[in-house]
């Protein structure tokens, strides 16, 4: 009986290999780089011809002229080839003074109140790549920003607010902020007396 | 918990409602052969393989086939991994992946399980993404979709002995059930951004002046194959967290809609075929209630938060912009809500695809993911899987109705007698004593114990979710255990093949031995199989054999775990 199936059993393996694994994701390639190329191209974000990351990757940012991204498990953090959470549990010693030095750094940088820390921006995300933070979490960083910069807290509240996406359909997911972008258009607002930050275009 | 975390939750269980009619009419068509405009497509494939399409086969030539096809496209799986290195279409020159690596993974991916102690973006080629990774997920599913119509068949047809044809089932499958679906699914993944190219990967300079290397790939084909066949390989190590897989919410919604689409119009389409559409609403009912039992118990749970945190100063309270609650783990565009219900939606399907991380999820929240895989992945469940897991129960649940008031039970007309129950039985009992033994094992031996990275009771709920993950044929994990050793590594593969065959070839035995019987007519002492009676009792049968197996390995893992947060203990 095994032997008269195992010629369907072989054919079959190589004729649907190269049907779902050859002709269908080739397909898939050719009409999603006619459609939309940027997107199947990875959403990337070129700045005077340099690419400065993806739209839809997180980077990490510690200058305290730039919004922070949370916390990032990946390699040393927000590396796309590394991606992944920290993987530790709600009774982990490790996770809870991670989580214990990152409300203490921001209390000392924005001046959070203890108890108050959004729960977004002091711990990891599962892809160790989060492009955003909440709105709450860019809300706390405003003034710190706006200091660095020179420039009056509402102008870059405003900012904030503009780069802020709601919910999709007013309904899935959560309210978010995307870092890269905010901070590409903070660097955008002219600032002629700063010639180490020249303005982009 | 909030108002919109509730709202996204209830359309979602509208959309799963709505969907379940067309798509199990859609199933019909494809599996009753009057769909038919790929037939050149499949009528060269017929002839090439030397398939008779018209032969109806017994149940253990149904069974041989599929056996055969596993191991057949298993070996090439093996095969193609460890030649990795010389095959092309491999950007990065990796070279061919490790014995116990390619096994594990050629075991997995067959298994429609999708495991992975390896992560995609560092150790696969394109080609072997495509070709056999992707190629898996849509012969397993084919294939369990298959086993489930065999065994749906054996129900309906009376005194046939003939459950159809396996070649048939997975031609057909794959080209009219699996494939149009993930061609439009992927093109409307990449509408929204995920990947879909075959560039090498590409080097940005990040605002501040540090390089980035951003991984590149055919993501979008893979991913929507990986929902809709409920096999849940991610592509990227993060899974669907990841934001070229998963990159807004609406991509979130559809992939969630996308694991319950074929579970759930499997249920319509075998209403259809025992001509009781009245039962296949009530299978229906019995896995919405305890898929809603469990999306509760996860939102709440995480939504409430973590009490050592909250001490450490996080705002564990939503609203103003936060997202409060338990957020390790989490992305801030899906929030509390959908990543909750991602993880019920995933392991009470056996898809395993993750969006957040389970290992990081409180042990409340992390239970019900374990629990769901424990309940053998049947509310809605995987392709195929969670039908016939779900008719066993149901065969069981008469069994007991019967042996209460002393009557030779029958479902659907069939009388249940002894080999009935002793297939049933098996299928029921292989399930844990492979979990059980395994987890026993590996947390008391050396090479079970290197593979932490938590200790305290969390240690042993991740021993604890890969066995069941594996044997339930999830994929998902409590990714913390590092399964890359040759322990683990074997003793994982080997879970994933004994919970896929060691329970598949019983359901098809079920199914053959149905067929033979012929249908007597329903009297005033039939127990009725479409009343809300029937659904508890199913739900109770369910909860009860889940129960007696795993609570006390749960209360020795997640249940102390939550004690303990409680009480603020730290490991």
């Amino acid at each position: 009986m095994l032997k008269h199936q195992l010629r369907p059993a072989i054919v079959l393996t190589f004729a649907l290999m190269v049907i779902v694994g050859l002709v269908y994701p080739g397909l898939v390639t050719g009409i999603a780089q006619l459609l939309f190329p940027r997107r199947a191209n990875g959403s990337l974000v070129v700045v005077n011809g340099r690419v400065v990351g993806s739209r839809l990757i997180g980077q990490t940012f510690a200058s305290a002229r730039y919004f922070h991204s949370r916390p990032s498990a990946a390699g040393t953090g927000y590396d796309d080839t590394l991606s992944g959470g920290s993987n530790l549990g709600p009774t982990s010693a490790r996770l809870d003074s991670m989580i214990v030095q990152a409300v203490d750094s921001e209390v000392r940088l924005d001046r959070a109140v203890k108890g108050r820390v959004p729960s977004d921006l002091v711990t990891a995300s599962g892809s160790g790549l989060d492009p955003d933070i909440s709105p709450a979490s860019a809300a706390l960083q405003v003034a710190r920003v706006a200091r660095a910069r020179g420039l009056p807290d509402p102008v870059v509240r405003a900012l904030v607010a503009r780069h802020t996406r709601g919910r999709t359909f007013g309904l899935l997911g959560d309210p978010r902020v995307n870092v890269l972008a905010l901070n590409l258009a903070l660097d955008s607002v002219a600032l002629p007396h700063d010639p180490r930050h020249p303005p982009v275009h | 918990m909030t108002l919109n975390g509730w709202l996204q939750i209830l359309v979602f269980a509208a959309a799963v409602l709505l969907v379940t009619k067309p798509m199990g009419l859609y199933i019909l068509k494809v599996y009753d052969g009057t769909m038919r405009w790929l037939a050149p497509v499949e009528r060269a494939i017929y002839r090439l393989g030397g398939v008779d399409p018209d032969e109806d086969q017994h149940w253990t030539r149904y069974a041989a086939g599929l056996l055969l096809f596993s191991a057949v496209s298993m070996l090439v799986t093996y095969a193609a991994l460890r030649l990795q290195g010389h095959l092309p279409l491999n950007p990065f020159h990796r070279a061919g992946v490790t014995d116990r690596q390619a096994f594990e993974t050629a075991a997995s991916f067959t298994t429609n399980t999708d495991w992975q102690s390896y992560s995609g973006e560092t150790t696969m080629s394109y080609l072997s993404q495509m070709t056999q990774l992707a190629f898996h997920n849509f012969a397993s599913a084919a294939a369990g979709v298959a086993a489930a119509m065999a065994l749906a068949r054996g129900i309906a047809r009376r005194s046939a002995g003939k459950i159809g044809n396996f070649w048939v089932d997975l031609v057909r499958g794959t080209l009219y059930l699996f494939l149009p679906f993930a061609f439009v699914l992927a093109l409307l993944f990449a509408q929204q951004g995920v990947i879909q190219n075959f560039h090498p990967y590409v080097t940005a300079t990040t605002l501040e002046g540090a390089k980035q290397v951003l991984a590149m790939g055919p993501v979008a084909s893979q991913e929507a194959i990986k929902q809709l066949g409920t096999n849940g390989g991610g592509f990227f190590n993060a899974n669907a967290a990841h934001p070229f897989e998963n990159p807004t919410p609406w991509t979130n919604f559809l992939s969630m809609l996308a694991i319950f689409l074929v579970p759930a119009g499997l249920t319509y389409t075998f209403g259809r075929m025992v001509r009781r559409q009245k039962h296949g609403w009530a299978l229906w009912s019995a896995m919405f209630v305890l898929f809603a039992a469990g999306v509760t118990t996860a939102y709440w749970a995480e939504a409430k938060g973590n009490p050592i945190h909250a001490a450490a100063g996080v705002d564990v309270a939503a609203g103003h912009g936060n997202p409060g609650g338990n957020m390790e783990g989490k992305e801030v565009r899906f929030g509390i809500a959908t990543s909750a219900l991602y993880a019920t939606v995933t392991t009470d399907a056996s898809c395993g695809a993750v969006n957040s991380v389970p290992d990081s999820y409180t042990p409340l929240g992390g239970m019900v993911p374990l629990v769901n895989i424990q309940l053998g992945e049947l509310i809605f469940g995987g392709v195929g899987s969670g039908l016939y897991g779900m008719l066993v129960m149901a065969i069981l649940t008469v069994f007991i109705a019967g042996l209460m008031v002393g009557r030779t039970p029958e479902y659907l007309g069939k009388k249940i007698q002894s080999r009935e129950v002793r297939m049933a039985m098996l299928y029921v009992l292989i399930f844990p004593v492979v979990i059980l033994l395994f987890t026993a094992a590996s947390s008391v031996l050396p090479a079970g114990l290197k593979g932490l990275s938590n200790a305290g009771p969390h240690g042993l709920s991740e021993i604890l979710y890969a066995f069941s993950s594996v044997t339930g044929n999830n994929g998902s994990a409590f990714a913390g255990l590092n399964g890359q050793s040759y322990y683990y590594n074997t003793l994982l593969g080997l879970g994933t093949l004994f919970g896929r065959f060691a329970m598949m070839v019983p359901a098809l035995a079920l199914g053959g031995f149905l067929a033979e019987r012929k249908i007597v007519p329903a009297t005033a002492g039939t127990f009725p199989v479409t009343s809300p009676l029937f659904v508890a009792l199913l739900v109770g049968v369910i909860l009860i054999v889940g129960a007696l197996t795993f609570v006390p390995a749960l209360a020795l893992g997640p249940i102390v775990e939550h004690l303990l947060m409680n009480a603020g203990r730290l490991f």
